[in-house]
């Protein structure tokens, strides 16, 4: 978190720069609403070639089209397309909180419990800072490493521009622009996210994550990654901030494609904590999110970890396409609900290729007046011989004002594939509570280890530094709705 | 006065359990409250505790000059008082080590002590685990889960060893032990007794006597204490049962 932090200072700093914030403010003031023109000021000022805004306007003319999915288990009044800026410019002094004490007494205190810098607090608040951190050197060793052994990872912009053949052939092969509402609008609009390109053979050394990207700008509401793993290699990705990040965007729809050739395997890790509104449902994020890994090769792997504590509304469903013969897709889930939040997440494992397994383990925690949906879709194709999912979903409401619920769907084509599934609700047990108080832990502390121990399973396959975090982020996701 | 309890009556769902019942224990004493199945017995321990599923009618329990009402459960827990339990409940996923971390620590500050950091942590519950006989594989575990009766006794006195409370409610917590488990468990109390803390021994059987010794043995009947004494009444109970009480 701390690079990404000041990588983002790094940006910021450098876009103030270049586009100065007196004279050429105007000029980046983007125009609110969604047409051709939008596209056309945004492929622009990416300086992208044409074949990428002919993509746009293709996935543009799609979006036209379509509706938003509706099957989810989520309420929200309609979102008016039209109403929203699709392009940010990085903002000017004037927008932002001038310090912390004009930021929300309740956030800082997060932060502080999870133990972040001052300085860093400012950057995750938005708070205007002009200050330039030394971060380019440290980046910059670390883009050298992988450079040495051939990975590419960059801002997909640079990609774009870099690496024209991986994008035209791997960009929407997953998620293709027309799969849904949400996906043809992020094709459409689109304004930053990740690339990593993994060569054949090269296990990454080091986790990856925007941490060591040196072009992290601030990660947009239509973020777009892309990763590609090629024969043989081995990459371990980390998305997200433990930090709850200030945002003014109300909309985000990010789409995120993993691409795991013959023998090799991705591993994608997401803690995501935007913004989640306030105690009364007032605010906060709606999250639409699409991500799909396609197992192309045979005895290929790809492995999401997901602790989803925050935004307003989730819709989310990373899932894996086994295709090649052996191929292996996992996924584990934690997502915590507290007050008004919404969230309908789960998975979807597509068995093509034969003897292909799949594990999905979900643990969804309902606190206040949340709902919180588990939905997953395993499917098996005529094909995909012996192949095997274990599914097991555990739901803990914490109250009796909450819900939880569990849409699993099963699709069998294939009589040799053996499924397994598993599922239970259970309520926070009183006498669990009353053997923590009795060693003297408080009602909130005990509350917070039994979930965190519920929730084991999943924040053990969490890289290490990200696990200690995420733990610390369960626990005050739960503050204010216990005792 | 160190424990008080005066005049208590206790009712559960419109039954009553406990009928003005008289304890006092000082420092330094060990008490063992002994009678038949229904008696009361962990009702009084789970009141003392501060369970909150009772109903006091009335009386009052002083607790090293608190008024124990006053205090909610974990902060009774951070007064002193330690509750080892008939049925230790399983926590899965929660590792025995950190939690009993968290504990001691809540403890430390409530008594305004520095808090315990992770390695001198360590180095206690280790040597606490081998003078109790608990094999060392045993504190990566979670917490109860998928413990043997016989495990999650002594699990129970690994904690008041390392919690060292001033008041130590053991409750039935010879029920279900083979002889070298017992053992174990009575050796742990025994090591643990110094002048300065007390003891309340909830037992069914006699047998539990043999290996630790109370100053005072109490004779609890349908809620109240019927008869307190020496330890001959131990005997008394071993040879005749609790029938010439009731």
């Amino acid at each position: 978190m701390n690079s990404e932090t000041l990588n983002t200072l790094d940006s910021y700093s450098k876009n103030k720069y270049k586009y100065g914030f007196v004279t050429e403010i105007d000029d980046e003031k983007p125009k609110k609403g969604l047409n051709e023109d939008t596209i056309k000021f945004i492929s622009l000022k990416k300086k992208e070639p044409e074949w990428m805004l002919d993509w746009r306007l293709k996935a543009y003319s799609k979006w036209k089209k379509m509706t938003e999915p509706k099957w989810a288990n989520l309420s929200f009044p309609e979102i008016d397309y039209q109403d929203i800026y699709y392009y940010s410019a990085p903002k000017g002094f004037e927008n932002k909180p001038k310090d912390l004490s004009e930021v929300d007494p309740k956030l800082i205190e997060t932060y502080n419990k999870l133990g972040i810098p001052l300085e860093e607090q400012k950057v995750l608040a938005g708070v205007a800072v002009d200050v330039v951190f030394d971060s380019v050197s440290v980046a910059t060793t670390y883009k050298g490493e992988l450079e040495k052994l051939g990975i590419i990872f960059c801002s997909i912009g640079e990609a774009i521009q870099k690496h024209p053949d991986l994008i035209k052939k791997y960009l929407g092969s997953v998620i293709p622009p027309g799969d849904h509402s949400f996906s043809a609008l992020n094709s459409a609009v689109f304004t930053d996210g990740s690339f990593v390109y993994i060569p054949e053979g090269v296990k990454c050394p080091m986790e990856l994550s925007t941490y060591f990207r040196i072009n992290a700008e601030n990660t947009g509401q239509f973020e777009r990654t892309l990763i590609i793993a090629d024969k043989g290699s081995y990459v371990s990705y980390l998305e997200g901030c433990t930090a709850p990040k200030r945002d003014d965007n109300q909309l985000h729809a990010a789409n995120v494609e993993l691409i795991a050739l013959e023998d090799a395997e991705i591993k994608y890790s997401t803690v995501q904590n935007w913004y989640p509104g306030d105690e009364d449902g007032k605010g906060g994020i709606y999250n639409f999110v699409t991500k799909r890994g396609l197992c192309a090769g045979k005895n290929s792997k790809i492995s999401w970890t997901q602790v989803e504590t925050g935004s307003a509304i989730t819709w989310k469903y990373p899932s894996c396409i086994l295709k090649g013969d052996n191929s292996i897709g996992e996924f584990y889930s934690v997502a915590i609900t507290n007050n008004f939040q919404q969230a309908d997440t789960g998975t979807k494992m597509t068995h093509i290729g034969k003897n292909t397994k799949s594990k999905i383990i979900s643990k969804g925690i309902s606190l206040g007046k949340s709902q919180n949906t588990y939905r997953g879709e395993v499917s098996f194709l005529r094909k995909a011989e012996k192949a095997r999912n274990y599914t097991q979903c555990d739901s803990l409401l914490v109250g009796n004002q909450c819900g939880a619920h569990t849409v699993p769907y099963i699709d069998s084509k294939n009589n040799t594939a053996v499924i397994e599934h598993e599922a239970s609700t259970s309520k926070i047990n009183e006498d669990q509570l009353y053997y923590c108080r009795q060693r003297g832990l408080s009602h909130e502390e005990a509350v917070s280890l039994i979930v965190n121990g519920f929730c084991k399973q999943v924040l053990q396959e969490l890289p290490m530094e990200f696990a200690v975090e995420a733990q610390k982020l369960v626990s005050i996701s739960l503050e204010g709705s216990v005792g | 006065m160190f424990l008080e309890i005066k005049d208590l009556s206790v009712k559960i769902e419109n039954k009553h359990i406990l009928k003005s019942l008289n304890l006092n224990i000082n420092k330094g004493e060990v008490h063992a409250i002994m009678g038949p199945n229904g008696s009361g017995k962990s009702t009084l321990a789970n009141v003392l505790a501060g369970k909150e599923d009772y109903e006091i009618i009335n009386g009052k329990i002083n607790f090293k000059d608190n008024d124990l009402f006053d205090l909610n459960i974990e902060e009774r827990a951070q007064e002193g008082m330690f509750l080892a339990f008939q049925y230790p409940v399983e926590i899965p996923g929660v590792n025995i080590t950190p939690f009993l971390h968290s504990a001691i620590n809540s403890k430390r500050k409530r008594m305004n002590d520095e808090e315990i950091d992770n390695l001198s942590f360590a180095k206690l519950l280790k040597s606490k685990a081998s003078d109790l006989g608990i094999n060392i594989d045993m504190l990566k575990r979670s917490v109860n889960t998928g413990f043997s009766g016989g495990e999650k006794k002594r699990y129970e006195i690994l904690q008041m060893s390392i919690l060292n409370p001033d008041l130590a409610i053991l409750d039935e917590t010879d029920s279900g032990l083979d002889i070298d488990a017992l053992k174990i468990v009575t050796d742990g109390v025994n090591k643990l007794k110094t002048k300065d803390n007390s003891f309340l021994i909830i037992t069914h059987y006699q047998k539990l006597l043999d290996y630790i010794k109370p100053d005072y043995v109490h004779v609890m009947v349908n809620g109240s204490i019927v008869k307190s004494g020496g330890s001959e009444i131990a005997n008394e109970i071993e040879k005749d049962g609790f029938q010439k009480f009731q």
